[in-house]
C-alpha cells in the first residue's frame, strides 16, 4: 500500500500537509527541514522543485523559488539529497513543480528516480489530464508513483469526477481560482468543500491555498480531510536564522 | 487528411507543438475560450464589425508598395506589407480589434495584457479605449524603464500600467502576471494575448486575426504581378505575431519559400541572443509546447536583442513546427545589422522602420534572390518608438 493511502486509512481529519520550496533557504536545507517538519508533527511533506516561471503560484513561492535555483538547486541535485532519506523520514512526500524542468530531466527518467529514492506521488500542476491519459499517466502507474490532480470551485462537477479518477493518494481542491498566497473568504470555500463532499469521491480531498496559521486550518480543515499550507511557512522559514527552530515554532503555533 | 501547416489539430498542435500545458485554475477560463472562439469569429455579424474597424479605424487594406530602389540593389522585385501604417503603428492592432470583439460577445467587463516594448499594450489600451472596457497592461519594470513614450501613450488611452516586479521584469515576467491576473479574476475577464503563444486556442486565434495580412497580400500581388504567390515571403519573428499573419495564407503553398528571420542580438553563440529555434529545445513556456531557450536543468533563459519585441525566449508553436518540418527557412540578423538596416531602409525608401522589422530586411543580401522573383517582406511597424536609440547610434558615429 502508498504511504500516501496509508496515511488517509489511519488519520481520515486534520492531515497537515507543507509546502515548501526544496534548497531554500539554503541549497542544504532541504533535509534539515523535511525532518524538522515530520517532528513537528506534519503528516504531508510537499517538496516544491523551483522554476523559472511558476505560473501557479503567487509572489512568495517564486520568490522562494528564484532564490533556491540561484543557490544551485536542480532536479538532478534534488534526487541526490534525497538518497536514503527514507532511514530517517517516514511521512509521505511528493513532489510539486511545472512541466518543463520535468522533461528536460525526462519524464521516465524523472519517475524512476523518484520512485527509487521514495517519492510518493507528483502535483505538475500544468499537466494537463488529456496528457495524462494519453502518455504520461502510464509511466506514473508503472513507477507506482500517486498522481494528485488540482480542482478549483469553477471546475464543474464532472470534470471534477473525472479528475478525480484520474488522481491517486488525494485530491488538492484549491480554496478558489487563485494563485498561491491571497487572503480568501472562508464561507465561500466552506461551501465548496461541502459541495465537494457530497459527491463522495473516491480518494481524500486536501484543500489548499490561503491557509496560513491555526484559525486558517481549523476554518477549513474540518470541511475536507486536511489542509496545505504553503506561503505562509516559507515565510516564516525565511525569516528565522534556524531553519528547524523555525519550523517547530511554525508547526506547533498552527497544531496546539 | 491533409497536414495544415497554418491550422492546429482540435487539441491545438501543429506537429508536436502546441497544447494548453495550463494549470487547472486557468481551465475553466480557456476552454469557455476554446468553446466560443471559432463559432463567434465565424459568425457574419461578427466578420462585419471587424471588417469595418479594420477598414475604418485601423485604416486597412494597408498598401503593398513595390520598393524600387531596394529592388534595384538586389537586381530583383521586392514589396513591402505596410503594417506601419496600420493605426497605432504597427500590426498589433489586428490583433487587438478582433479580442476586443470576441471580449465583448463572451460578457467580459475587464481586459488584460503583456507587453514588451509597450506596442501591443497600446493596441490594447487603444481598442479598450475605443469599446469603453476597463483595461490592465502588465508591463515589465525594466521595460516601462525603457519605453517610457509607449507607457504614457497607454496611460493617456485610459490603461492601468501595472509594473511586473518578479523575475527579470522584462516581457516574460510581464506575461507570468497577466496569467496570475487571470487566475485571480476568472470570471469578468478576458486576456488579450499579443503574439501566436499561449495555450490553445490563443495561437490559432491570433493567427487568424492577423492573417488579414496575407489575405490582403494574395489580393495585391494579383492586381501587381498577375499571380496571387510571389517567390518568397519574409518576416522577423519573436512570439511571431506579424510573421504568422505575413505567412498564414501561403503556408500551403508549397511554391512560397517562407523566411522567418530572428533576432541573434550579440550573435547567436555569445549568450546574448534571442535566436530562439537555435538556441532553444522542445519544451513547455506559458501554456504550450513550442521551443524555448532554457538551461539544461529546464529554466528559462532571459534572452537578449536590441527589440524588445523579439526579446523573448520563445517561439509560437506554429513556427517551431515550421522550423522542425522545414517548411520555413529560419535566419538570423544582429543588434547591429538590424540597426544599419534601419537606416539603410529610411534612406533608401523613406521609411523608418521599427527595429525589429529592420532585423528582416538583414538577410536579403543572403537569399540568391533571382530577377523574375517576386519578395514580400512584411514591415511590420514604424519606428518611432526606437527614435531614442537610432539617435544614440547617430551619435555614436
Amino acid at each position: 500500500m502508498s504511504r500516501i493511502k496509508d496515511l488517509f486509512e489511519r488519520k481520515k481529519e486534520n492531515v497537515l500537509n507543507v509546502y515548501f520550496t526544496a534548497g531554500y533557504p539554503s541549497l542544504e536545507s532541504t533535509l534539515e527541514i523535511m525532518s524538522a517538519l515530520q517532528d513537528a508533527g506534519v503528516d504531508l511533506i510537499e517538496l516544491g522543485m523551483p522554476y523559472s516561471d511558476p505560473l501557479a503560484d503567487g509572489p512568495v513561492i517564486q520568490e522562494s523559488s528564484l532564490i533556491a535555483l540561484d543557490n544551485g538547486m536542480t532536479i538532478a541535485k534534488l534526487f541526490e539529497q534525497l538518497k536514503g532519506f527514507r532511514e530517517k523520514i517516514h511521512v509521505p512526500v511528493v513532489l510539486m513543480g511545472y512541466m518543463n524542468p520535468v522533461l528536460q530531466y525526462g519524464f521516465e527518467k524523472f519517475c524512476a528516480d523518484a520512485a527509487a529514492v521514495g517519492i510518493d506521488g507528483l502535483i505538475l500542476p500544468d499537466l494537463p489530464p488529456l496528457e495524462f491519459e494519453q502518455s504520461h499517466g502510464a509511466i506514473v502507474k508503472k513507477h507506482a508513483l500517486d498522481f494528485i490532480f488540482l480542482v478549483t470551485p469553477e471546475t464543474s462537477e464532472e470534470r471534477v469526477r473525472k479528475l478525480d479518477g484520474l488522481s491517486s493518494g488525494f485530491l488538492y481542491a484549491v480554496s478558489s481560482s487563485s494563485t498561491t498566497g491571497k487572503e480568501k473568504n472562508f464561507d465561500d470555500v466552506i461551501a465548496y468543500l461541502k459541495r465537494l463532499r457530497s459527491y463522495q469521491l473516491t480518494n481524500p480531498v486536501l484543500v489548499g491555498f490561503g491557509i496560513k496559521d491555526k484559525e486558517t486550518f481549523g476554518a477549513v480543515a474540518p470541511f475536507a480531510n486536511g489542509a496545505i499550507i504553503g506561503s505562509a511557512f516559507i515565510k516564516a522559514i525565511s525569516a528565522g536564522e534556524n531553519p528547524t527552530s523555525a519550523t517547530q515554532d511554525f508547526i506547533s503555533a498552527v497544531l496546539n | 487528411m491533409i497536414k495544415s501547416f497554418s491550422k492546429p489539430t482540435e487539441q491545438g498542435y501543429y506537429g508536436d507543438f502546441g497544447g494548453a500545458y495550463i494549470p487547472e485554475m486557468l481551465y475553466q477560463n480557456v476552454e469557455h475560450l476554446r468553446g466560443n472562439y471559432l463559432s463567434i469569429s465565424n459568425d457574419p455579424q461578427f466578420q462585419l464589425e471587424f471588417d469595418a474597424l479594420l477598414k475604418d479605424y485601423v485604416g486597412r487594406p494597408t498598401p503593398l508598395f513595390l520598393a524600387e530602389r531596394l529592388s534595384e540593389r538586389f537586381g530583383s522585385t521586392i514589396y513591402l506589407k505596410r503594417e506601419d501604417l496600420c493605426h497605432t503603428g504597427a500590426h498589433k492592432i489586428n490583433n487587438t480589434i478582433g479580442q476586443i470583439l470576441l471580449a465583448q460577445r463572451l460578457g467580459k467587463k475587464r481586459i488584460i495584457a503583456e507587453t514588451g516594448a509597450g506596442q501591443h499594450g497600446v493596441a490594447t489600451a487603444t481598442v479598450c479605449a475605443l469599446k469603453g472596457i476597463e483595461c490592465i497592461v502588465y508591463m515589465g519594470e525594466k521595460d516601462i524603464q525603457r519605453q517610457a513614450p509607449n507607457v504614457a501613450r497607454m496611460k493617456m488611452l485610459g490603461a492601468k500600467v501595472v509594473p511586473a516586479t518578479s523575475g527579470s521584469k522584462t516581457l516574460k515576467d510581464a506575461t507570468n502576471e497577466a496569467i496570475r491576473d487571470w487566475i485571480n479574476n476568472p470570471t469578468d475577464t478576458h486576456y488579450i494575448i499579443g503574439s501566436v503563444v499561449g495555450p490553445h486556442p490563443y495561437p490559432d486565434m491570433v493567427s487568424r486575426f492577423q492573417s488579414v495580412i496575407s489575405k490582403e497580400m494574395r489580393a495585391q500581388l494579383m492586381e501587381k504581378t498577375g499571380s496571387e504567390l510571389p517567390k518568397r515571403v519574409i518576416a522577423c519573428v519573436g512570439g511571431g505575431s506579424n510573421a504568422a499573419g505575413a505567412f498564414y495564407h501561403f503556408l500551403d503553398e508549397p511554391g512560397v519559400d517562407i523566411v522567418a528571420v530572428e533576432a541573434a542580438g550579440h550573435g547567436v553563440h555569445t549568450g546574448m541572443s534571442a535566436a530562439t529555434t537555435q538556441l532553444g529545445v522542445p519544451g513547455i513556456l506559458h501554456g504550450s509546447k513550442s521551443i524555448v531557450m532554457q538551461t539544461p536543468d529546464g529554466q528559462v533563459v532571459e534572452p537578449h536583442s536590441i527589440s524588445a519585441g523579439l526579446d523573448y525566449p520563445g517561439i509560437g508553436p506554429m513556427h517551431a513546427n515550421l522550423y522542425t518540418s522545414g517548411r520555413a527557412i529560419f535566419m538570423s540578423a544582429t543588434d547591429e545589422e538590424a540597426l544599419k538596416w534601419a537606416f539603410e531602409i529610411s534612406r533608401v525608401e523613406g521609411i523608418i522602420p521599427a527595429l525589429e522589422t529592420a532585423h528582416a530586411f538583414a538577410v536579403l543580401g543572403q537569399l540568391g534572390m533571382k530577377k523574375d522573383e517576386v519578395s514580400v517582406i512584411c514591415l511590420s511597424g514604424r519606428g518611432d518608438k526606437d527614435l531614442g536609440t537610432y539617435m544614440n547610434a547617430m551619435n555614436e558615429q
